[in-house]
């Protein structure tokens, strides 16, 4: 009797975690397993030819035309991080702490803020590029009725300003988000903490860069990682407003475009090259993962614990 | 002594207008191009191109219908929402049943088994794409609802755990105990006692995930090249190609594919908000 509802138990449990854990078996773990997998093999189209070891690395790192593309579009994700840090993160963090102050109409101004975020990225880059049209976006035409007609340009046909429309368009869409993880990790401050700054100083300043930096701490780490993380997957917007041969002339290139056009092909080779395009998803994970364990480390370090 | 409390006090009230002056500034820049792109739908090219700013006819709804008659909108709207709302629903099903037993059964493994439901947070599923194009010809899942869907439930199911393991952890025994002593089986016990209480968690991980899978573009441009079955996003990049120089009736497309999720959004802010940025809260 006690045998058979031991069992029973053990099957009800059984059903209940086989399924779910069989979904992420099939389509999470193994696709990832077998991508690092099939890095080390020569591929036909879309048929598994011989284990080559490295060569697929040694291409796309050290090859021509691959290599050039590789580097090109590397040192462009590096700089949307670095651009996004200060356009996203840090503006963010900046209006978190205005909303923190819960001054009249501050949560109209929080819903305003978020906003964004919840649309699609493909309605948003589809909605810049209609803005930034060189002849009838709003853009332009508002530089124009102004009289500042010289500052109207072709924003995403010149190499010179298309990377940076593109980066404008993120920092829109997401800058909400960092807005309010920021805005939590504030209001986690306990108040005792700032009555008692509140009686040192006056100073804003004191009160920010020694009270409330050092204590959004937590917030920082997973917002700084949340967008490395995404600066070098970055993909669906410069693919909706530049396209996928990150025009004009490579400059809005990106390592998200380029893996997508090397396995799957483009607009002028339309032939999947799956060889180097695992070796690319490869390279690019495990610089993802390296750097963000390093950067959540880091941070890490720097969390008080209250 | 007086005039020192009045500088104090002009001090903070600049401080708070500055503080004002920035938000207004902010929410003018997140809400002018939404308010343009509802007005710019209700508009000629002429009008559009003459004066972007300007309060449009509202009566003019011709660009609106010409979206709803004349593409294929509504086909790809219905597929956002059976995609969607199938992944969803499986990932609540699945994901509360592998929370369900973690949270309320010792069993071994039982923190192992959470242990690997976590690890799928991290891993961008983005970069195994090749692999998971093979794996979906050769299951016969290209061009077929169900590669989306299964892509979608795997990648929402850790989240989704996550958030439930630690909110059915925090119920109490009491029921359950009582059930138990009244002779009631474990399934009866999930079903008609513990599940009604998990409603609230199961609301946080439905709109966690349901952002990102109505709007994403990525996987459907791999797997679904028939036309039937594209989702919105895809959709439309397909029409935007075909109506390339009607900017009312491009307008209008978008206005009416963000406009669900706006509604959403401004009737369940605070939800939504929680919900989406409850993975980067402790």
């Amino acid at each position: 009797m006690l045998t058979s509802t031991l069992t029973g138990r053990r099957l009800w449990i059984a059903a209940l975690v086989v399924p779910p854990m069989a979904f992420m078996c099939l389509f999470l773990v193994y696709p990832i397993l077998s991508a690092f997998a099939y890095a080390f093999y020569e591929w036909h189209g879309l048929a598994r030819g011989d284990f080559i070891w490295f060569d697929n690395f040694h291409r796309v790192l050290f090859e021509y035309p691959f290599s050039e593309r590789t580097i090109n579009a590397f040192k462009h994700n590096i700089i949307v991080f670095f651009a996004l840090m200060v356009l996203q993160n840090g503006v963010g963090f900046i209006l978190a702490y205005c909303l923190w102050r819960e001054l009249w109409g501050a949560r109209f101004h929080r819903i305003a803020v978020f906003l964004p975020v919840v649309l699609s990225t493909v309605i948003v880059g589809l909605l810049w590029k209609l803005f930034l049209h060189p002849l009838f976006g709003a853009v332009n035409v508002s530089f124009r009725s102004l009289g500042l007609g010289a500052l109207a340009q072709p924003w995403l046909g010149q190499d010179s300003t298309a990377l940076a429309a593109i980066i404008a368009a993120n920092a829109w869409h997401m800058v909400g988000f960092p807005t309010l993880v920021f805005l939590a990790g504030m209001q986690r401050i306990p108040s005792e903490i700032l009555d008692a700054v509140r009686m040192e100083t006056e100073s804003e300043w004191v009160k920010m860069s020694k009270i409330v930096w050092p204590l959004v701490a937590p917030s920082a780490t997973v917002v700084f990682t949340l967008l490395f993380v995404g600066a070098f997957n970055w993909f669906e917007l410069p693919f909706v407003m530049a396209g996928i041969d990150g025009s004009p002339h490579g400059a809005t290139d990106v390592l998200g475009l380029y893996f997508y056009r090397t396995a799957f092909g483009s607009m002028s080779a339309s032939a999947e090259n799956f060889g180097p395009g695992s070796a690319l998803a490869v390279l690019i994970f495990l610089f993802i993962a390296v750097i963000s364990s390093v950067i959540t480390l880091k941070l890490r370090k720097r969390e008080i614990q209250l | 002594m007086r005039s020192d409390s009045r500088s104090h006090t002009f001090r903070t009230f600049g401080w708070d207008g500055l503080i004002q002056i920035i938000l207004i500034g902010n929410s003018i820049v997140m809400l002018a191009p939404i308010v343009i792109m509802i007005f710019s739908a209700f508009k000629t090219n002429a009008q559009i191109f003459r004066s972007p700013f300007s309060l449009p006819d509202f009566r003019h709804v011709g660009n609106l219908v010409r979206v709803w008659t004349e593409t294929d909108f509504v086909l790809y709207l219905m597929n956002s929402f059976i995609v969607t709302g199938a992944s969803i629903a499986l990932i609540l099903v699945l994901g509360t049943m592998a929370a369900y037993a973690i949270a309320r059964y010792e069993f071994r493994g039982s923190s192992a088994i959470l242990l690997f439901f976590l690890a799928g947070l991290t891993l961008p599923l983005k970069l195994a794409v090749i692999p998971l194009f093979i794996q979906m010809r050769d299951l016969g899942l290209i061009d077929s609802r169900f590669s989306l869907i299964f892509i979608y439930v795997a990648t929402g199911l850790p989240t989704t755990v996550f958030i439930m393991t630690g909110f059915i952890r925090s119920l109490p025994n009491e029921l359950e105990d009582a059930a138990r002593m009244d002779g009631a089986n474990e399934a009866r016990i999930m079903w008609s006692i513990m599940l009604p209480l998990v409603r609230p968690a199961m609301v946080i991980a439905g709109i966690q995930n349901v952002v990102p899978i109505w709007n994403d573009f990525f996987f459907p441009l791999i797997f679904i090249q028939n036309n039937d079955l594209k989702t919105l996003p895809q959709g439309l990049t397909t029409f935007m190609g075909e109506f390339g120089t009607d900017w009312g009736v491009l307008f209008s497309g978008l206005t009416l594919s963000a406009l669900p999720i706006i509604l959403l959004y401004i009737g369940l802010s605070r939800q939504f908000i929680n919900g989406m940025t409850a993975g980067a809260i402790k």
